[in-house]
C-alpha cells in the first residue's frame, strides 16, 4: 500500500512539473511589495498587458511578499525584470553579473523619505532633523518594510547620524509596518508615534483625500537621494532574441500612459544606470546592511 | 497540598512565568484597540465571498498542498518509523522535526523559488520527522504475542504486516487524519511567505483593513476543518491523493543552478566564503551570538514559558464549557464552537491578526499562543471529563470543579501541557517573522538581508533550542510518571 501509494505519487508530480516547465519562455517580473496588493497588482497587470504587447511575448507579473523574494525571485532568474527600490535593486545587481538598472522614474533621481508623526505627541516640523532630538527622543517609530530604501536605509542613515544612535536605543520601541501604506495608517491610528515613508505614497495618498490631516503631519524630509528603477538580467538577450534588452528599456522609456504612470506615481521614465545608485550602495554599507 | 510533586512542578512554572512578566514586553500600543477589534468582528459577521476570484483557487491549492504535503511526510515518516530505534535516525528526525514549516519554506525559497515543490517540501520534512516519532511510538506499543505464534521461516515483511499493523491500524489511522488537520493549517499559514495558498489572500485583505473580505476567509477555512469528517473518507483519499498534485498550480520553474549555488555558496559563512579562514570566523560568530542569537533566545524562551501558563489558564477555564458535568445543551454547543474556532485558527494567523489591532508587543503573541493551545488542550480534557462518572451527591458548581474535577484530571492536563511546551516554543520563535523579537525575528531580517549563512545558523539555534526543551518536557513527564497519547 505504502509503496503504491509512493508510485502513484511519483508518477502524478511528475505530470505536475513537466506541465510547469512547458510555459518557460513567458517574460516575468516583478516589483518589491512596498504598498497595498490591490493597489500594486492592479498597476503591474497593466505594464504587463503593455510590454506584452509592446515586445510580442508573454509578460506576467507575479506578486511577492517580501522584498527579498523580490531579490530572490531575480537572482534565481525566476523573474528576468524587477522594479526594485533603491538598496533592492543594489543588492540584486551585486548578486547578478551582468544585471543593469535601465530605467528609472523622473521623480526617482531626486527621491526623499518623509518622517511623520501623529499630531497628539505636538511635534511640529523642523528644517533641520537635529532641531527634533528632544522631541523624538524616547517615542515610538516604524520603519516601513526591513528592505526598504525609503522606508528604512535612508531614515535609519539619518537617525544614525543626526542623533548618534542606534535607533532601537533612541527611539523607546522600533518597528518594521511591512509596506509604507501600513506605516501611514499606524502612525495616523497613534499605534506608533512616528514613521518614515516613501514621500511619493504621501502625496499621492494626500492627494486622493486618504490622509487625515489632523492625526498625522510631516515633520521632516530628507535630502534628495536615488531610488526605485527597473532592473533587467543581463542573459535576457540569450533567452528573448537578439536587443531583447534594449526593446525593454526603450517601451519603459516610451510609456505615456497617463493613468498607468498615475499609479506609481511618476510621470515618466527616463534612463538609468547602475552607477546612478552607487551612494545607495555606499549608505547600506555604512550602516552594515550590505557585507 | 505543596508535597504534591504535580503541584510543586506547576508552581515552579507559573513562577518562572510571572518572573518572565517583568521582564517581558507586554503592551497594547494601538491607540484605538477595541474599535479595531469591533471592526474586524464586524467583518467576519459580514463576510465577502466576492471579493477575490482567487478565493477558491487558493482554497484549493491550500487542500492540495496539505494532501500532497502530508501524504508524503507520512510515507516518509513510515519508513522512518522502522529503523527508529537507530540513534542517527532518531537525532535526524528531532533536527527536521525542531524546524518550522515557515523556516522550511523560507529556505526552499531561495533556491525552488515560487515552485510548488517549495511548499510540498515545507510540510513534508518536518511532518516526516513527527510522523517517525509518532508511528514508532505507536509500533512500541502493539502486542508482541501474535508475532510469537507464527511458524519458523515466516518473512520479515509478512510477518511485519500481518502481526504489528492490524494491532495499531486504528491507531495509525486516526493520528494521520489529525495530522492531516495540522497539515490544513500549515499549508493555509504557508500563504503568508508567498505560496499560493489561502495565508497569502488573508494577509493582503488584512493588512489592507478589508476586513469583510478576511471574515470570509477564514469562515471557509473552519468550514473547511469542521467538514472533514464529510469529506474525508477512506474510499476517497486514493482519488484525493493522486488528483492533489494537479492542484498545486504552476509556479515558477526550477533553475537547477541555484540550488548548487545555495549549498555551496550562500550558506557558507561570509568569512570563509571571503577567504578570511577560521581568524574571520570567531569575531563573526560571536557578532552573530551576541547581537541576534541571545536576544533572541532570551526573547523566544521568556513568551514560551508566559504563553506555556496562559495556555493552561485557558485550558483549566476552557473545558468546562464542553463538560457534561455543567451547563446544559445550548451552553456546551457554544463551547463546542469557541473551541473549534480557538484550535483551528493557526497560532500565526491567530497572532497575525491581534497584533495588526493592538500593535507590536508580546501580548498578542501570548493571547493567541494561549487560545489555540488552550481550545485544543481544553477540547481533550473536556472529553476526558466526560467519561467520569460522578456520585449522584456528588458537589455541583465551582466545588464539583475544583474538589472532583480537577484532582482528576490534573495528571493528563499536566501531560499535554508538557507535551505542547515544544511546539509552543517553536511557533514561538515563527512569531518573530510578525515583528515580536523571538529568533525569528533575527532569521527573517538576515533573510532580507539576503544573508543565508547567518539566517542558517539562526535556524540551527532555533532548532537546537526546541530539541532542548523537547528533553527537558519529557523529562519532567517521565518524572511525574505522567502519560499521554500524542497530540499535534
Amino acid at each position: 500500500m505504502a509503496l503504491n501509494l509512493i508510485r502513484k505519487l511519483m508518477v502524478s508530480s511528475l505530470f505536475c512539473f513537466t506541465a510547469a516547465s512547458a510555459s518557460a519562455e513567458t517574460f516575468v517580473f516583478t516589483a518589491i511589495p512596498d504598498e497595498d496588493e490591490t493597489k500594486l497588482v492592479e498597476r503591474f497587470k497593466g505594464v504587463a498587458d503593455y510590454l506584452s504587447k509592446e515586445l510580442d511575448v508573454d509578460v506576467r507579473y507575479i506578486p511577492v511578499k517580501s522584498y527579498a523574494a523580490a531579490v530572490s525571485a531575480f537572482r534565481n532568474n525566476q523573474v528576468q525584470l524587477a522594479w526594485f527600490g533603491g538598496l533592492s535593486g543594489v543588492q540584486a545587481r551585486r548578486l547578478v553579473p551582468g544585471s543593469e538598472a535601465i530605467a528609472q522614474g523622473v521623480e526617482d533621481e531626486a527621491f526623499q523619505t518623509y518622517f511623520i508623526a501623529n499630531t497628539s505627541t505636538g511635534i511640529e516640523s523642523a528644517e533641520e532633523l537635529s532641531a527634533l532630538e528632544e522631541d523624538l527622543k524616547g517615542k515610538t517609530f516604524t520603519f516601513g518594510s526591513k528592505g526598504s530604501t525609503s522606508g528604512r536605509l535612508m531614515p535609519e542613515f539619518y537617525i544614525r547620524d543626526v542623533f548618534g544612535a542606534q535607533p532601537e536605543d533612541f527611539f523607546s520601541r522600533v518597528g518594521f509596518s511591512g509596506n509604507h501604506t501600513r506605516t501611514l495608517r499606524l502612525v495616523e491610528a497613534g499605534t506608533y508615534q512616528v514613521g518614515a515613508l516613501n514621500f511619493q505614497v504621501w502625496q499621492k495618498e494626500l492627494a486622493d483625500g486618504n490622509i487625515d490631516t489632523d492625526a498625522v503631519q510631516v515633520i521632516w524630509e530628507t535630502p534628495p537621494y536615488p531610488d526605485y528603477q527597473w532592473t533587467i538580467r543581463g542573459d535576457v538577450n540569450e533567452r528573448f532574441g537578439d536587443g531583447f534588452k534594449d526593446r525593454v528599456t526603450e517601451a519603459l522609456l516610451n510609456l505615456d500612459d497617463q493613468a498607468l504612470l498615475e499609479s506609481f506615481p511618476r510621470s515618466g521614465f527616463i534612463p538609468a544606470s547602475n552607477d546612478d545608485y552607487e551612494p545607495i550602495r555606499k549608505t547600506a554599507e555604512e550602516i552594515g546592511i550590505l557585507d | 497540598m505543596l508535597s504534591s510533586p504535580t503541584v510543586r512542578t506547576s508552581l515552579i512554572f507559573v513562577a518562572v512565568a510571572l518572573i518572565g512578566l517583568l521582564f517581558a514586553d507586554i503592551a497594547i500600543t494601538a491607540s484605538n484597540p477595541w474599535r479595531d477589534l469591533g471592526n474586524f468582528f464586524l467583518g467576519v459577521v459580514t463576510p465577502n465571498f466576492f471579493s477575490s476570484e482567487g478565493l477558491m483557487t487558493a482554497l484549493l491549492r491550500t487542500v492540495a498542498f496539505a494532501f500532497v504535503g502530508v501524504a508524503l511526510g507520512s510515507v516518509c515518516g513510515f519508513l522512518l518509523s522502522l529503523v527508529y530505534r537507530f540513534l542517527p535516525v532518531r537525532v535526524f528526525c528531532a533536527v527536521i522535526r525542531a524546524i518550522h514549516e515557515l523556516f522550511w519554506a523560507l529556505i526552499f525559497l531561495q533556491f525552488f523559488g515560487f515552485h510548488p515543490l517549495t511548499g510540498v517540501l515545507a510540510i513534508a520534512i518536518p511532518y516526516s520527522g513527527i510522523f517517525a516519532k509518532v508511528y514508532s511510538e505507536i509500533l512500541d506499543e502493539t502486542d508482541p504475542e501474535p508475532g510469537r505464534l507464527l511458524p519458523p521461516g515466516t518473512g520479515t515483511i509478512a510477518a511485519f504486516l500481518y502481526t504489528r499493523i492490524p494491532d495499531c491500524w486504528v491507531q495509525l489511522r486516526t493520528y494521520t487524519a489529525y495530522r492531516l488537520e495540522c497539515g490544513l493549517r500549515s499549508s493555509a499559514i504557508l500563504g503568508f511567505v508567498g505560496l499560493p495558498t489561502l495565508g497569502f489572500y488573508l494577509e493582503s485583505s488584512f493588512s489592507q483593513g478589508l476586513y469583510s473580505d478576511a471574515g470570509a476567509m477564514l469562515i471557509l477555512f473552519y468550514v473547511l476543518i469542521a467538514t472533514m469528517p464529510l469529506w474525508v473518507k477512506p474510499k476517497l483519499l486514493p482519488v484525493y491523493i493522486l488528483g492533489a498534485p494537479f492542484f498545486l498550480g504552476e509556479g515558477l520553474p526550477i533553475v537547477w543552478g541555484n540550488v548548487e549555488r545555495f549549498f555551496t555558496e550562500d550558506i557558507v559563512p561570509s568569512p570563509l566564503r571571503n577567504g578570511e579562514g577560521l581568524a574571520g570566523l570567531i569575531p563573526w560568530l560571536n557578532d552573530l551570538m551576541i547581537n541576534e542569537a541571545m536576544p533572541g533566545i532570551w526573547n523566544t524562551v521568556i513568551l514560551t514559558q508566559i504563553a506555556l501558563v496562559a495556555t493552561g489558564i485557558l485550558t483549566s477555564l476552557a473545558f468546562p464549557l464542553i463538560s457534561n458535568h455543567f451547563g446544559g445543551p445550548v451552553r456546551r454547543t457554544s463551547g463546542h464552537v469557541f473551541l473549534v474556532i480557538a484550535r483551528s485558527t493557526p497560532e500565526y494567523i491567530l497572532a497575525y491578526i491581534l497584533l495588526q489591532l493592538w500593535g507590536p508587543s508580546m501580548l498578542p503573541a501570548v493571547v493567541a499562543l494561549a487560545l489555540h493551545n488552550g481550545g485544543i488542550i481544553g477540547h481533550l480534557i473536556g472529553r476526558q471529563t466526560n467519561g467520569i462518572r460522578l456520585r449522584p451527591d456528588a458537589p455541583t458548581g465551582f466545588n464539583r470543579y475544583s474538589w472532583e474535577l480537577v484532582p482528576r484530571v490534573y495528571r493528563s492536563f499536566l501531560a499535554f501541557l508538557f507535551y505542547r511546551w515544544e511546539i509552543i516554543m517553536r511557533e514561538t520563535a515563527i512569531l518573530g517573522i510578525l515583528g515580536i523579537y523571538t529568533l525569528g525575528f533575527y532569521v527573517d531580517s538576515a533573510i532580507q538581508n539576503i544573508r543565508f549563512d547567518r539566517a542558517m545558523v539562526l535556524i540551527l539555534i532555533t532548532a537546537l533550542l526546541n530539541i532542548g526543551v523537547d528533553i527537558l518536557g519529557r523529562y519532567i513527564r517521565r518524572k511525574l510518571a505522567l502519560q499521554t497519547m500524542p497530540t499535534c
